[in-house]
């Protein structure tokens, strides 16, 4: 230590006593006020801990003079953002679904809080890009069960799909045609082979001809005759190139035998009208949705008050 | 080893230093002069700014320097940057450091002495001081005196008018950051923002320590540029010197100079310590370059004013360099001013930042206000549609930067397909996209594309977006159309 101190002639000061090839430190005194600041923080972060909870105890730290917690700063953020949101909120449980469109600013805004309601809600089945996976609808591509516009999205999100406690929701039913005996294993094999010719997957042959019989009996009556499908039935289109469950042979062998019955629940008991609205633009943004034509509506619902949807038309799977 | 007592004894050498007391004596000249007019200029450009007005129309303020951290626009006359635009701001700081080495290889510190917010508002506190208190004599005495109803007078004052000039310049900084007059209006009535008003608190204060009490303080202690600028002087760097070799030896008064004179050969220096008395950091230049000094060349003035009354050539002090000084001590005449000044150091400093501004120059002149950002969706990269067909969606963003609103078309190129957007189903494709894009706003939207299935699984596409109007332009971003494997 202090070896070798000694006071550099040129300044007048004390060096420190070290010395790197020839140079020295000058060990410059502090200023005064440097000392005083660093007394001023010392005091400030006391100050601090006082105000503010700190210090840890048995039960949990000091609660502070301030009594903040992060808890109540939340809490008082998401107040004033509901506030903010409150016009928005208030605009879109006032707009009827299918009116969207016309208010360009407002579509904007739904599809945003939508895409964000489905974050939180639907990912779970339908995925975070809305592209499903077997059993669960893809959202992107322009095939739908129920329909593609605002509004019948909007009913199958509030109602859902075969969600037994809610006595308004979609109902279709695609008998297990194997298990329950309804048809022998060769026929429903023909069946199968018919399908496919539908789509373009095989081509026809002895065995879809048969098919063919055994469909225009059987599947026709929720399916069509030319096998496009029934939407107020909600039965698919086997026609197109999309399939909910798979197109291959045996996965359409498997939906002949056991029947299909997914369930979607109904989010209108659990979320607000408006974020059910928003989650109808949203879906219905994402490339498959569809113009509403108020004609394709049944006549009753034309009178239906707003807010109040009309019980949907509720199909048993009448053969 | 030394005795204990001379480690531990710190009566000579304390770890903690009073601030020693600068009184600095008013004094005028040419560079004073000077100093007035760069005061004068830097404050007026620093208060004023914020009121001038410049007109972009109905959709941008009118304010020709604003900083809109809100809306995330900076404006500065004709010029409007964007936030993805930031790295003007960040070439503007690099021509700063540039010039500021420039400055400082060309006519040394110049910035610390004339320029730097620390001197104008210190020089303008030290005037305010004389005013209230007197020139350097009676400032001292009042320092000493006991605290009693004049000087408790006199002290109120003094702090007074320096708060004023803090809250005016606290207040002033704000005004870069909102609408001026609006923010004014505001401020008095007591409805601007908590924030505001909060940020005048703390410009004020700091202005009020720094420029009052802290003074050269903040040029030793806590200012990093002095310190750099000690690396980046030469001995052609142009420093305020004492010239020992014409001074020395010093005489102790006029007359006693004059006795001398016909003895021996005196120096020039009569050991006044004027230069002393008006030093603003209150050093002794005599003792050579050091870093207290901030070239104000305040102790030049005071020299030539008693040189001049000793009947003596003046600049005894002066802006010199090292190598003039030798050249000076052997008689010789001093290198032209031009030729020190155009150096290879200040040629090179110069050359890049001239370079960095002129790139900057051209590309503000040729940059496109119409940008196209593109993401591609990958999730799912594809999604295939009931006819078989194949679609790929894609994120655009269409920055209309331009001050009205404009009309933009967007296409795909390179692929034979389908599109359409978030607000129409596939039903209604079409081979081109309308948007209006309101003035100085960003438009998202979903495009989707779809085109058959048979292809190869990746097909670059070029996805277009024109302007509708006269100025035309136009945006092109890269792409790729993905297909899923097995379908080639």
């Amino acid at each position: 230590m202090g070896e070798g101190k000694h006071i550099d002639p040129a300044t007048g000061t004390e060096t420190v006593g070290h010395e790197w090839d020839g140079i020295e430190e000058l060990d410059t005194p502090m200023p005064r006020w440097w000392l005083l600041t660093l007394y001023a923080t010392i005091v400030f972060a006391i100050g601090y801990t006082i105000y503010y909870p700190a210090w840890p105890m048995i039960g949990g730290a000091t609660a502070g003079l301030s009594h903040w917690s992060s808890r109540d700063q939340l809490s008082a953020e998401m107040k004033s953002e509901s506030a903010r949101r409150k016009p928005l909120m208030l605009a879109l449980a006032q707009i009827p679904v299918e009116r969207l469109p016309d208010d360009s600013k407002l579509m904007h805004a739904a599809i945003q809080g939508g895409a964000a309601a489905f974050r939180v809600n639907c990912v779970q089945c339908h995925g975070s890009g809305a592209a499903g996976g077997k059993g669960y609808a893809n959202l992107n591509d322009d095939d739908w069960l129920w329909g593609g516009d605002l509004k019948t999205i909007y009913q199958t999100i509030d109602h859902g799909v075969r969600f037994a406690p809610d006595p308004a929701t979609r109902v279709s039913q695609m008998p297990a045609f194997g298990r329950d005996g309804l048809l022998p294993p060769a026929q429903i094999g023909d069946v199968a082979a018919y399908v496919m010719t539908l789509s373009g997957a095989a081509r026809p042959g002895a065995s879809a001809a048969r098919g063919s019989l055994v469909f225009a009996a059987t599947c026709a009556a929720c399916h069509g005759a030319d096998g496009k499908g029934n939407r107020l039935l909600g039965a698919p289109n086997l026609t197109d190139r999309i399939w909910l469950y798979g197109g291959d042979r045996e996965t359409i062998v498997e939906t002949l035998t056991n029947g299909r019955g997914g369930v979607m629940p109904a989010w209108g008991g659990r979320l607000d009208p408006a974020t059910v609205k928003m989650l109808a633009a949203y879906v219905h943004s994402l490339g498959g949705g569809e113009k509403f034509v108020p004609d394709a509506e049944p006549q009753g619902e034309a009178q239906a008050e707003a807010g109040k949807v009309p019980a949907p038309v509720k199909q048993n799977a009448s053969r | 080893m030394l005795p204990a007592d001379d480690l531990t004894n710190r009566a000579r050498n304390q770890f903690f230093e009073k601030r020693r007391k600068v009184f600095p004596r008013q004094i005028d000249g040419p560079f004073r002069r000077f100093k007035w007019l760069v005061m004068v200029v830097t404050l007026t450009i620093y208060y004023a700014s914020p009121w001038l007005r410049w007109n972009r129309g109905p959709h941008a303020p009118d304010q020709a320097v604003l900083i809109d951290l809100a809306h995330r626009r900076f404006y500065m006359f004709s010029i409007e940057i964007w936030p993805q635009e930031f790295y003007y701001v960040a070439g503007l700081l690099v021509m700063a450091a540039l010039g500021l080495f420039l400055v400082t290889s060309a006519v040394g510190r110049a910035w610390c002495g004339y320029t730097c917010p620390q001197t104008v508002w210190t020089d303008l506190f030290l005037h305010v001081e004389r005013f209230i208190d007197g020139d350097r004599n009676a400032q001292r005495k009042l320092d000493d005196a006991p605290w009693g109803p004049a000087k408790i007078a006199r002290r109120l004052s003094k702090w007074s008018v320096w708060l004023a000039i803090g809250v005016l310049t606290g207040g002033a900084w704000i005004f870069y950051f909102a609408d001026a007059p609006t923010l004014f209006h505001q401020l008095i009535t007591g409805t601007a923002p908590r924030v505001a008003y909060a940020t005048v608190f703390v410009l004020t204060m700091t202005t009020f320590i720094f420029g009052g009490f802290l003074r050269e303080q903040v040029c030793i202690y806590m200012c990093p540029w002095p310190r750099i600028q000690g690396a980046m002087l030469d001995e052609q760097s142009l420093v305020v010197t004492y010239k020992a070799w014409r001074g020395e030896p010093r005489s102790h008064g006029v007359k006693r100079q004059l006795e001398a004179a016909s003895l021996s050969p005196a120096g020039d220096c009569i050991d006044c310590l004027a230069c002393v008395a008006v030093c603003p950091t209150g050093i002794d230049i005599r003792q050579g370059p050091q870093i207290g000094c901030i070239t104000c060349a305040l102790c030049i003035d005071a020299c030539d004013e008693v040189m001049r009354r000793v009947g003596r050539p003046p600049k005894l002090i002066g802006y010199t360099t090292e190598v003039d000084e030798e050249l000076a001590r052997a008689g010789l005449p001093a290198k032209s001013p031009l030729r020190r000044v155009l150096r290879q150091r200040t040629i090179v400093y110069f050359t890049i930042w001239a370079a960095v501004g002129l790139a900057m120059l051209f590309t503000l002149g040729n940059r496109e206000r119409l940008t196209l950002d593109i993401a591609q969706s990958r999730n799912p990269v594809w999604v295939r549609l009931s006819n078989g067909e194949i679609r790929n969606s894609f994120t655009i963003k269409l920055s209309n930067m331009e001050e009205r609103p404009r009309r933009f078309i967007v296409t795909v190129d390179g692929i034979k397909g389908r599109l359409w957007d978030e607000s129409r189903g596939s039903d209604q494709s079409v081979s081109a996209l309308a948007y209006d894009v309101p003035a100085d706003q960003v438009a998202t939207h979903s495009l989707y594309l779809a085109a058959p299935d048979s292809g190869p699984q990746q097909t670059p596409i070029l996805i277009v977006a024109r302007a509708l109007d006269r100025d035309g332009g136009q945006a092109v971003g890269k792409a790729r159309f993905e297909r899923p494997e097995e379908s080639q």
